[in-house]
């Protein structure tokens, strides 16, 4: 029998060519290309008086100079608004190159397209633009003050506002024994991957056609906003995402300017053009996320059980909204995390500021979501003296489905469809050695050391749909193509797809080749974001597979006179069970599928009109089938799967200097049955290492003018290898049963507890509330003076 | 993010050199392992036209250890004197100091001497060459100067040096039979500059205290000496304790931390007088330094 | 500012340029470049070598580590013009082929020590450097050389081991030379 590939530790089929340098990343392509760069505004708000390019003519090599007069017909107008949602009041969109007003240090306001990239930046730099200045909003209490605004059309620097409300919050809290109520703060980060954004347009002047590559999380996306702003039919543009050099989500928002720049030069100057941002643009001119104030309301009995919650929060969502309220909706939806709180209310303003954009990045708003309820309920379990999880599993889920009665990202209503939250505590806790730590505690501050404990519960929905589609084909070789829509940025994809397929048809796995995030292979697809990947894709090719697995049974059954449900595929080979000499190489199947007139080689012709016997009293291709052994299958859930985990910090914080360090830290995960264990391990020690980052070292440093002060790798402290702990794993496997492999999203899980945990260790550690993340050094440090001078509060229960 | 047109001129000795810096005038940059340079160059946030690159001159590529002082020339790198074992028995300061000097890869290209030029307050080698009393030589069409530290660095980036002058060598002086150093400092990340660090010299005979100095990074202007003598000289070194909170107090008054999106000025002074305590009481009572980890870490 | 006509050749539309010469992965080449051409711009575009990778020009993310004269440095930060007649080695150089990886890229795919794959050429330089001065590493020695290089995916964990597995493979295969006692090692204070 083959061995079963799914739930395999194999190691990555995409990885001897990325180690040996044969990767293919944006810009190792296009090396005759023209290249561009872009003019971006050095302030934060003003309006454009005058464009003077006259000084460019002094650059060779110039080949274009593009300003917001230079576009015509659909790409002058907004970029388009992706998501709309009811909550949304003032939609605003930036545009291709700025009209008439700047909104954020590093808008585009000229395109210089020249032989190179160091000759268009020259040109770039003699550009001088005439500005009046306008008030700049920097931060949330700016915007939510509102006596300066971002827009005229946004009074009160509002974008959207929603309610949500389930049960009766403020009743349940009114009768509640106990209320506490708290604010929390949480800052900027952002996505930050080690490739920048990147486009490389190519016009075809024979048949005039557009092929760009992008590096993005989605390419049916990119393709349709170039056909309908490019105002090209759709089958005349395709849309490939090459190797990407990492996504997080800032490269699922689309269309970015520079797609639809670059494919318009491409078109107009019919040449081959590339952008490559750098990491000074990608820092002041693609997306961040994650700053929120915050305000809990929460009513709870002598034994920890939640009556109700009602929360309020602020979300800083930059200077323009185009992929809608994603963020602060999945905040509103994922602050329940594993417990059952049936009352519960949420009111979220997203506030426009003189800042770069905010879209999702790995977690989504759920991170935001997970540190409030997890500091609430820390906050509880101290106000009450008791264990902190022990609080939390008074109010733990136990039965599912669990409709929590709120709308989700994708519309529709959250239902939790399994889990064990019980179970995922017990695995943490003894990972961790919950109950032997306050011993620990105590001896270490016997020694003059503090050490403190923590721990984050959440859950995540993940593999949202509308769809994901598979297309295989089996070539005359054997060879399995496999093709998915959505894009790859390093989840091997290549690996996990093919571990799929390579199960269901029978195959070696060395025969399938799994292509993604090209257009021309497959136009259908969504993208790459919030977890999916696995649960849609993966589905889709097993769907397709199974359709695939039918058609090539049917073939060799005709050809071998036997019953296909007699037929099994072992090794490659369609056999009839029991009867090993009967049997049929998947590559003459694939032969036989397509009935031909001209045999093109020896293979061939067995297919061909007097290549075998046939039955006369049938057409070649019976009816309802087509030529080929290929097929395309989608996968379209009714709604989200549930993952869910729980992660355990501790933290050791120095008396002196306030240095924070992280000992131990612990993730108990449960995504279903896992395709391969080690990627989804790799997922996960790269989502925690991201949320150490966004815990102890990266914010987004503005001043009050709305200059980016850190935009540098020198000042956003990204973690280097010193800088994150070993991180130790458990898994659960608890099926979904909303998709036929049963499984859920792994992609964001390890980030989106993290603040909370470190957050609680912290806590624990110093004996005083923490509500502000990231913090450093300085910042606890003088969180110890105000405590000491009793300007901040001491912990009830220390 | 690429660095304005300019001319790169190799020269194949001093000479030729200096003439061209001359000939050149302020337009013109000397360039050795650029890395401190080359960043603000790909940033455009300076644009010289003329790069004179020093990395070809014969001779500049030495490591004297003289009984006064150990010479550096100017294209010898961070790492090749952080290995230097030499270097390392002569001024163990160096290497203690070096390994905290941003990451081995940086180390590799850009050199002392080049680091001693940019003059950075955040920088551990212009501190350590004022700490060690030491000097540098200048050299340019009209001549040859030696510079003490205390008379090269005006302010944050700024020293005494013109335009057409290159720094040949640095010598950083040698401490007293007897002197015990040690370096410690604090980053958020291995390999940052430090949010605060410091120095120390102290000579020990027969258990007592003698000279002592102390040098930081980072809370100060630029690079100045702290001399501890008066507070230490004397006292039994395994009493160091008894002195800590006096010393403190000194080396609070001597800094000027600024605050930063970093750290707050308050923490600054707070830290640097929490490594300062934690430096004498290593180097005096002879268990292992705190930050050794830190120092290990950097090394490999 | 700039000193353009110097260095614009404003009738041909391009730059001047100077020859420089250079050997990389063992082969000689003489390129004609502008005097601001960055090492690693010469490498990826003039060579057409795009496995080093470029993750922020200013020297921190070390995604474009190659070797120069066998030490590990940042391209970035490197004129070309500044390394004439020196070696350089490339991830290429280190193995080009997929089909036979070398020991370094071998230990990252079995340890699982890539996602993304565009830091992972800067890490290969940058350990097989390290793993000549150190073939035995602790896993702490391990974290430490591997911690002046940015990675966004892996947490850095399987690079670590990685980094161990590449010294089991090179020590396997006869390739490890025993450490001479390197005058750095085990005198620290």
């Amino acid at each position: 029998m083959t061995t079963r590939m799914f739930g395999q530790r194999i190691s990555r089929r995409e990885d001897p060519r990325l180690v040996t340098g044969h990767g293919r990343y944006l810009d190792d392509l296009g090396s005759s290309a023209l290249e561009a760069a872009f003019v971006r505004s050095p302030h934060a708000h003003a309006r454009i008086l005058d464009i003077d390019v006259s000084a460019v003519l002094d650059v060779p090599g110039v080949v274009a100079v593009w300003t917001y007069e230079d576009l015509e017909g659909k790409l002058s107008e907004p970029l388009p608004m992706l998501l709309p949602h009811p909550s949304i009041t003032a939609p605003v969109t930036g545009h291709v190159l700025a009209a008439n007003e700047v909104n954020h240090v590093g808008e585009p306001i000229v395109m210089v397209i020249a032989t190179n990239r160091y000759l268009a930046e020259d040109a770039a730099s003699h550009i001088e633009i005439d500005y009046e200045f306008l008030d700049p909003v920097v931060g949330i209490e700016t915007a939510r003050q509102g006596s300066a605004l971002v827009h005229d059309q946004a009074p009160g620097n509002v974008a959207a506002h929603l309610v949500q409300d389930v049960g009766d919050a403020p009743g349940r809290i009114a009768s509640a024994p106990h209320v506490l109520e708290l604010d929390l703060d949480i800052e900027r980060s952002a996505c930050m991957p080690m490739e920048g954004k990147g486009v490389l347009a190519r016009w075809n002047r024979e048949d005039s056609s557009l092929r760009v590559h992008s590096s993005t999380q989605t390419s049916t996306g990119v393709r349709a906003a170039l056909a309908a702003r490019l105002e090209l039919p759709l089958g005349k543009v395709d849309v490939i995402a090459p190797d990407v050099g990492g996504g997080f989500g800032v490269k699922i928002n689309h269309p970015w300017p520079e797609e639809l720049a670059l494919g318009a030069a491409a078109k107009i100057l019919e040449c081959e053009v590339k952008w490559t941002e750098d990491r000074r643009e990608h820092f002041i001119s693609s997306a961040h996320e994650r700053q929120q104030l915050q305000r809990v309301r929460v009513g709870f009995d002598e034994e920890g059980r939640i009556y109700g919650l009602d929360v309020q929060f602020w979300h800083d969502n930059g200077a323009y909204l185009p992929y809608g309220v994603i963020v602060p909706l999945n905040t509103s939806t994922h602050i329940l995390g594993p417990y059952n709180l049936p009352d519960y209310r949420v009111e979220y303003w997203s506030l426009y500021t003189n800042t770069v954009i905010v879209t999702p990045y790995r977690g989504a708003g759920r991170p935001q979501g997970v540190f409030l309820m997890e500091r609430t309920m820390d906050a509880i379990a101290d106000y009450l003296g008791r264990d902190r999880t022990e609080v939390r599993r008074m109010n733990f889920v136990r039965e599912f489905p669990h409709p929590i009665g709120l709308i989700m990202q994708d519309g529709r209503e959250g239902i939790y469809d399994s889990g064990d939250f019980d179970t995922s505590l017990d695995k943490l806790k003894a990972l961790v050695g919950w109950d032997d730590f306050a011993a620990c505690r105590e001896r270490a501050r016997a020694e003059g050391r503090r050490i403190g404990l923590g721990l984050g519960c959440y859950v995540e929905a993940t593999g949202a749909g509308p769809y994901e589609g598979g297309h295989i084909e089996i070539e005359t070789t054997g060879k399995v193509n496999v093709a998915t829509g959505l894009t790859s940025q390093g989840q091997a994809h290549q690996t996990v797809f093919a571990q799929i397929v390579a199960d269901e048809l029978g195959v070696p796995i060395e025969m399938v080749e799994v292509t993604t995030g090209d257009t021309r292979r497959m136009g259908y697809s969504v993208g790459t974001w919030g977890s999916r990947g696995a649960v849609m894709s993966g589905n889709a090719v097993h769907l397709a597979a199974k359709k695939v697995k039918q058609k090539a049974l049917t073939v060799a059954g005709r050809a071998l006179e036997v019953d296909p449900a007699d037929l099994e595929i072992v090794d490659g080979l369609v056999r009839v069970k029991g009867d090993p000499k009967a049997q049929m190489p998947l590559a003459m199947v694939s032969v036989l599928s397509n009935p031909l007139r001209y045999a093109f080689d020896e293979a061939a012709q067995a297919a061909t009109q007097f290549g075998g016997r046939q039955d006369e009293t049938k057409p070649p291709i019976a009816e309802n089938d087509s030529p080929g052994l290929e097929d395309t299958d989608f996968y379209s859930p009714v709604r989200s799967t549930f993952a869910s985990g729980m992660h355990a910090a501790i933290v050791e914080t120095d008396p002196e200097t306030a240095d924070i360090r992280i000992l131990r830290y612990c993730v108990v995960h449960d995504c279903g049955p896992m395709i391969n264990p080690m990627v989804v391990e790799g997922q996960i020690h790269g989502g925690v290492a991201q949320g150490v980052g966004g815990a102890l070292y990266e914010k987004m440093a503005y001043d009050s003018s709305g200059q980016l002060l850190n935009a540098s790798f020198m000042d956003f402290l990204m973690p280097y290898a010193s800088e994150v702990p070993q991180i130790e794993t458990d898994h659960l496997e608890t099926p979904s049963p909303l998709n036929p492999l049963g499984i859920k999203g792994a992609g964001e899980a390890g980030t989106i507890p993290v603040s909370a945990a470190i957050a609680s260790a912290i806590e624990d550690a110093e004996g005083f509330p923490i509500t502000r993340m990231p913090i450093s050094p300085s910042e606890l440090w003088e969180l110890r003076r105000r405590h000491e001078a009793g300007e901040w509060p001491s912990l009830r229960h220390d | 993010m690429k660095p304005a047109p300019l001319t790169c001129h190799s020269p194949t000795s001093l000479d030729e050199a200096l003439r061209l810096l001359h000939d050149i005038g302020s337009e013109a940059k000397v360039i050795a392992g650029g890395q401190s340079l080359v960043p603000v160059l790909n940033m455009r946030l300076a644009t010289p036209g003329h790069l004179v690159d020093i990395t070809g001159l014969p001779g500049l590529d030495e490591i004297r250890v003289g009984a006064e002082a150990v010479e550096v020339g100017a294209r010898v790198t961070h790492r090749q004197l952080e290995r230097s074992p030499a270097a390392y028995a002569a001024l163990p300061l160096l290497r203690q100091t070096l390994v905290n000097v941003a990451h081995p890869a940086i180390r590799n290209r850009g050199t002392t001497v080049g680091s001693i030029a940019h003059a950075d307050p955040n920088g551990e080698m212009p501190m350590i060459l004022a700490l060690t009393g030491g000097t540098v030589t200048a050299v340019s069409v009209r001549g040859e100067r030696t510079l003490a530290a205390a008379d090269l660095f005006v302010g944050p980036l700024e020293t005494v040096l013109e335009p057409d002058e290159i720094l040949v060598c640095a010598r950083f002086g040698r401490f007293p039979e007897g002197t015990r150093t040690g370096f410690t400092e604090l980053a958020r990340r291995s390999g940052d500059y430090a949010l605060a660090g410091a120095a120390l010299a102290v000579q020990v005979i027969a258990g007592q205290m003698q000279q002592a100095r102390m040098g930081f990074v980072s809370v100060t202007e630029v690079p100045t000496v702290l001399d501890l003598t008066d507070l230490v000289a004397g006292r039994a070194a395994d009493q160091s304790a008894a002195v800590a909170e006096a010393v403190v107090e000194r080396v609070h008054a001597h800094i000027d931390p600024e605050s930063d999106i970093h750290a707050t000025a308050e923490y600054r002074r707070h830290l640097t007088g929490v490594l300062a305590r934690r430096l004498l009481t290593d180097l005096t009572t002879g268990e292992p330094a705190r930050t050794s980890e830190e120092a290990l870490r950097g090394a490999s | 500012m700039t000193t353009d006509n110097e260095t614009y050749d404003i009738e041909a539309g391009t730059e001047l340029t100077e020859p420089v010469t250079l050997t990389v992965n063992g082969v000689d080449h003489r390129l004609d470049l502008p005097g601001r051409r960055l090492l690693s711009d010469a490498l990826r575009h003039d060579l057409r070598l795009t496995g080093t990778h470029v993750g922020c020009e200013h020297g921190v993310c070390g995604a474009c580590t190659v070797l120069l004269d066998g030490q590990p440095v940042r391209s970035c930060l490197i004129f070309t013009a500044t390394v004439q007649g020196c070696e350089i080695t490339t991830v290429e150089g280190i193995g080009d082929d997929p089909a036979h990886p070398s020991a370094v890229q071998q230990a990252f795919i079995d340890s699982h020590a890539l996602q993304c794959g565009f830091c992972t050429p800067g890490f290969i330089t940058t350990i097989e450097a390290f793993l000549t001065d150190h073939p035995h590493p602790t896993a702490e020695e391990a974290r430490a050389a591997v911690s002046g290089n940015l990675c966004r995916c892996t947490g850095y964990q399987n690079i670590v081991t990685a980094v161990c597995r590449a010294a089991e493979l090179k020590h396997e295969a006869g390739g490890a030379e025993e450490c001479a006692g390197c005058p750095w090692d085990g005198e620290q204070s």
